[in-house]
C-alpha cells in the first residue's frame, strides 16, 4: 500500500457565505493534506467550519477560493454530474442524523448508493446483505429505520456509506445523537474500517473521540489551529 | 435499469399515501372519465341521426316554395310538371294542416293532416300495416278517405280496427282505409303522428290550393344531382329567374348539415371535458410540489450518495406520469362504463370506440407530464447541502 499517496489536498481554501450584507467567513484559508489510508479526526468548536469542510471535502459543497485536488484531480474542473459520480464512488458519507430514508428497509436504504452506480440488482442485493452482517445487523435487515435504536441506524448509515467501497469514509459527528456505548461501538467499527485500508475522516467537537483517530487537525473559526499526529 | 427503479420508488410512494394520491388522481379520472363519456355519446347521437336521416332514403329531394312577387307558390299541375318519369319517377305535393281528429267519444287536438297524392307512399317509402295507402282514384274523386300514422290509429282507436270506420277531422267525415306501420321519429317530420288525405280533397277541405312543398324521388340515388338540375332549371323558368324563391334539399345536404353540427357539438363537449382534465393536471402539480417539498430531505440524501440531476428529475416525472396513468385507466373504467349505461338508457350505441380510448388516455399521461416536469426540475435542482439541512 502506498501511504505516501495524497488522496486530499486542500491549499488556502476559503467558504465564505454571504446573509445578505454580511459575510460569514466559514472556511478561512485552509491548507490540508490527507494520505491514502489515514484516519484524520477534525476537531472543533460548534460554529468552527467542520461541517463546512467535511461538505467540501465529500463535493457535496463547492468551495469560494483556493484549490482542492481530490485523488489528483481539480475538482473546480468538474461538472455536477461528475461530482455526482464522485460522490457515489468514491465517498463514503455518515451523517449525525444518519439520514436514512425512511419509507425504505435498511437493505433497501443499503443498496440506494449501488443503484446509483447501475449495480445489477442480484449483485446488489448480496453486496448489501454482506455489508449488512459486517455491522453486525444480519437479523434487522428488514426493518425500517423507526423499527431500530439510534446506534443500529447509525450501522446501517455506515453500511450504506460502504456500498460501493469508496476510497474514502467521511463521518460528521457520527457519535453525535448517540449514547455512549453505541458511540464507542460505532468507533470501533470505524477504526476496523481504517485499520481495512479506507481513508477516514471524521469530524467531531468530542475529545474522547478525536483522540481515537491516529491524526486530529485542530480547526476554529475557519481556520487549521493544529496538526497533532500521535504515535502508533 | 434506471426506469426501473424510479417506477418502482414512484409506485412505492404513491402507495404509502394512498388516500392523497387518489385525490391526486380524482382529477384526472374525472375529467378521463367525461371525456371519454361525452364524445362517446355524442358519436353514439350523430351515428343514431345520421341513420335516420339515411333511412328518409336516398332519392328524397324536397323543394321548399317561398315564392316571387305575386307569385307565392306553384298550382298542382305546374308541381307535376316537374315528373318527367325519366330522372324524376315520383312527385308528391304536401299541403299540411292542424285538425282536431275525433271518433266516437275520443279526440285528439292539432293532429297534423297532410294532403298528399299517392306517390308520397313510394317517396317515403311508407308501410301500411293494414288496409291501403291514398290512391289516385281517391284523389281524382276527392274521396273523403283519410290513412292514419300508427300513433293517431292507437289514440283514436285503441284495440278497434279503424279500417272503415268514420272519423272527424275538424266535424268533417273521413273514411278510414289504412293504418300505417310504426315508423319512429325521424328528422323529417313523424309519419306516425299525422293523418294523411288526398291533396284535392285537402285542396277544398282547407280551401287552399297553393303548393309550396313538394316531396320528389328520383329515380335512382346515382342521379339525384341530375334530377335536381332538372327541378332547378323548372323552377327557375317558373319564377322568371330567381333562384331566392325556392330551394331544392336532398338528404346528402341534410347529412352534411347536420354532421357539421354533431362535430362542433361534440368538439364542444370534448373540450369541455378537456378542461376538467387540465384542471386535473394543475392538482397533480401542486401535489407534486408539496410532495418536493416534503421530500426536501430525501433529495438531499439521494444527492449525497450519488444520485445526479436526471436520477431525480425521472424519479418525479416517473412519479407523476404514473399518477396520472394510473388516473387514467381509472377514468378508461369510469368513462367506459357511464358511456355505455347512459347509451343503453338514451337508446344509442355509445360504446367508446379504441381510438377515443388512446386518445383520452395519451392526453391524461401528457397533462401529467406537462405538469410533473416543474416540480421533478423544481426537485432535480436543489441544492443538496440546504437540502440536507432541511427540517
Ligand atoms: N448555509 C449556510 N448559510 C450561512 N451560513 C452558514 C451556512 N452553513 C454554515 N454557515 C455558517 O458557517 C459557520 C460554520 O458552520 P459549520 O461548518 O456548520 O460549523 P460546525 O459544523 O463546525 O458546527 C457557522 O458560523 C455557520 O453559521
Ligand atoms: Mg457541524
Amino acid at each position: 500500500m502506498n501511504s505516501d499517496k495524497v488522496l486530499i489536498k486542500m491549499r488556502n481554501l476559503t467558504k465564505i457565505y454571504r446573509i445578505g450584507q454580511n459575510e460569514v467567513r466559514a472556511l478561512d484559508g485552509i491548507d490540508l493534506d490527507i494520505r491514502k489510508g489515514e484516519f484524520v479526526s477534525i476537531v472543533g468548536q460548534s460554529g468552527s467550519g467542520k461541517t463546512t469542510l467535511m461538505n467540501i471535502i465529500g463535493c457535496l459543497d463547492t468551495k469560494t477560493s483556493g484549490e482542492y485536488f481530490l485523488n489528483g484531480i481539480d475538482t473546480s474542473k468538474l461538472t455536477d454530474n461528475q461530482l455526482a459520480d464522485l460522490r457515489c464512488s468514491e465517498i463514503g458519507f455518515v451523517f449525525q442524523n444518519f439520514n436514512l430514508l425512511q419509507r425504505m428497509t435498511a437493505l433497501e436504504n443499503v443498496e440506494l448508493p449501488m443503484i446509483y452506480k447501475g449495480v445489477p440488482a442480484k449483485e446488489r442485493r448480496e453486496r448489501a446483505e454482506m455489508l449488512l452482517e459486517l455491522v453486525g445487523l444480519k437479523d434487522r435487515m428488514k426493518h425500517r429505520p423507526n423499527e431500530l435504536s439510534g446506534g443500529q441506524q447509525q450501522r446501517v448509515a455506515i453500511a450504506r456509506a460502504l456500498a460501493n467501497n469508496p476510497r474514502i469514509i467521511l463521518a460528521d459527528e457520527p457519535t453525535g445523537n448517540l449514547d455512549s456505548k453505541s458511540g464507542n461501538e460505532i468507533m470501533k467499527i470505524i477504526t476496523e474500517l481504517n485499520e481495512r485500508g479506507n481513508t477516514v475522516v471524521v469530524v467531531t467537537h468530542d475529545p474522547n473521540i478525536a483522540a481515537q483517530a491516529k491524526r486530529i487537525v485542530r480547526i476554529k473559526d475557519g481556520r487549521i489551529l493544529g496538526n497533532e499526529v500521535k504515535a502508533q | 435499469m434506471r426506469y426501473v427503479q424510479a417506477l418502482k420508488i414512484a409506485i412505492r410512494s404513491i402507495f404509502s399515501n394512498k388516500l392523497r394520491s387518489f385525490l391526486t388522481m380524482l382529477g384526472i379520472i374525472i375529467g378521463v372519465t367525461a371525456v371519454i363519456a361525452l364524445v362517446s355519446i355524442g358519436q353514439g347521437s350523430t351515428k343514431s341521426v345520421t341513420s335516420q336521416i339515411q333511412s328518409m332514403g336516398s332519392n328524397l329531394i324536397m323543394v321548399s316554395v317561398m315564392g316571387r312577387g305575386s307569385q307565392a307558390s306553384l298550382t298542382y299541375e305546374q308541381a307535376m310538371t316537374l315528373k318527367d318519369g325519366n330522372y324524376i319517377k315520383a312527385v308528391s305535393p304536401v299541403i299540411s294542416s292542424n285538425v282536431t281528429a275525433k271518433y266516437g267519444n275520443n279526440s285528439v287536438d292539432s293532429v297534423m293532416v297532410n294532403g298528399v297524392n299517392s306517390d308520397y307512399q313510394a317517396i317515403r317509402s311508407i308501410q301500411v300495416a293494414e288496409g291501403r295507402f291514398i290512391s289516385p282514384m281517391d284523389d281524382e274523386g276527392r274521396n273523403k278517405v283519410a290513412v292514419l300514422g300508427h300513433n293517431v290509429a292507437t289514440e283514436l282507436f285503441g284495440f278497434t280496427d279503424p279500417v272503415g270506420k268514420t272519423i272527424k277531422l275538424n266535424g268533417q267525415a273521413f273514411t278510414v282505409v289504412g293504418v300505417l306501420a310504426l315508423k319512429g321519429s325521424s328528422i323529417a317530420g313523424s309519419d306516425d303522428d299525422a293523418i294523411f288525405i288526398p291533396i284535392k280533397t285537402m285542396f277544398y277541405f282547407d280551401k287552399n290550393k297553393n303548393i309550396r312543398q313538394i316531396y320528389i324521388g328520383a329515380s335512382n340515388p346515382d342521379t339525384v344531382e341530375i334530377a335536381k338540375n332538372i327541378i332547378n332549371n323548372h323552377l327557375l323558368v317558373v319564377f322568371k329567374g330567381d333562384t331566392s324563391a325556392f330551394r331544392i334539399i336532398d338528404q346528402s345536404q341534410i347529412l352534411s348539415t347536420v354532421n357539421s353540427v354533431t362535430t362542433t357539438l361534440s368538439l364542444l363537449l370534448g373540450g369541455i371535458a378537456g378542461i376538467s382534465l387540465l384542471v386535473g393536471g394543475i392538482g397533480i402539480m401542486n401535489i407534486m410540489l408539496v410532495s418536493v417539498t416534503e421530500r426536501t430531505r430525501e433529495i438531499g440524501i439521494r444527492k449525497a450518495l450519488g444520485a445526479k440531476k436526471r436520477d431525480i428529475l425521472l424519479q418525479f416525472i416517473i412519479e407523476s406520469l404514473t399518477l396520472s396513468g394510473l388516473g387514467g385507466i381509472l377514468g378508461i373504467i369510469a368513462g367506459y362504463i357511464l358511456a355505455v349505461t347512459l347509451g343503453k338508457a338514451m337508446n344509442i350505441d355509445a360504446n367508446p370506440t379504441l381510438s377515443t380510448i388512446l386518445v383520452s388516455f395519451s392526453f391524461s399521461v401528457l397533462v401529467g407530464l406537462f405538469f410533473g416536469v416543474y416540480p421533478a426540475n423544481k426537485a432535480a435542482n436543489l441544492n443538496p447541502i440546504e437540502a440536507l439541512r432541511y427540517e
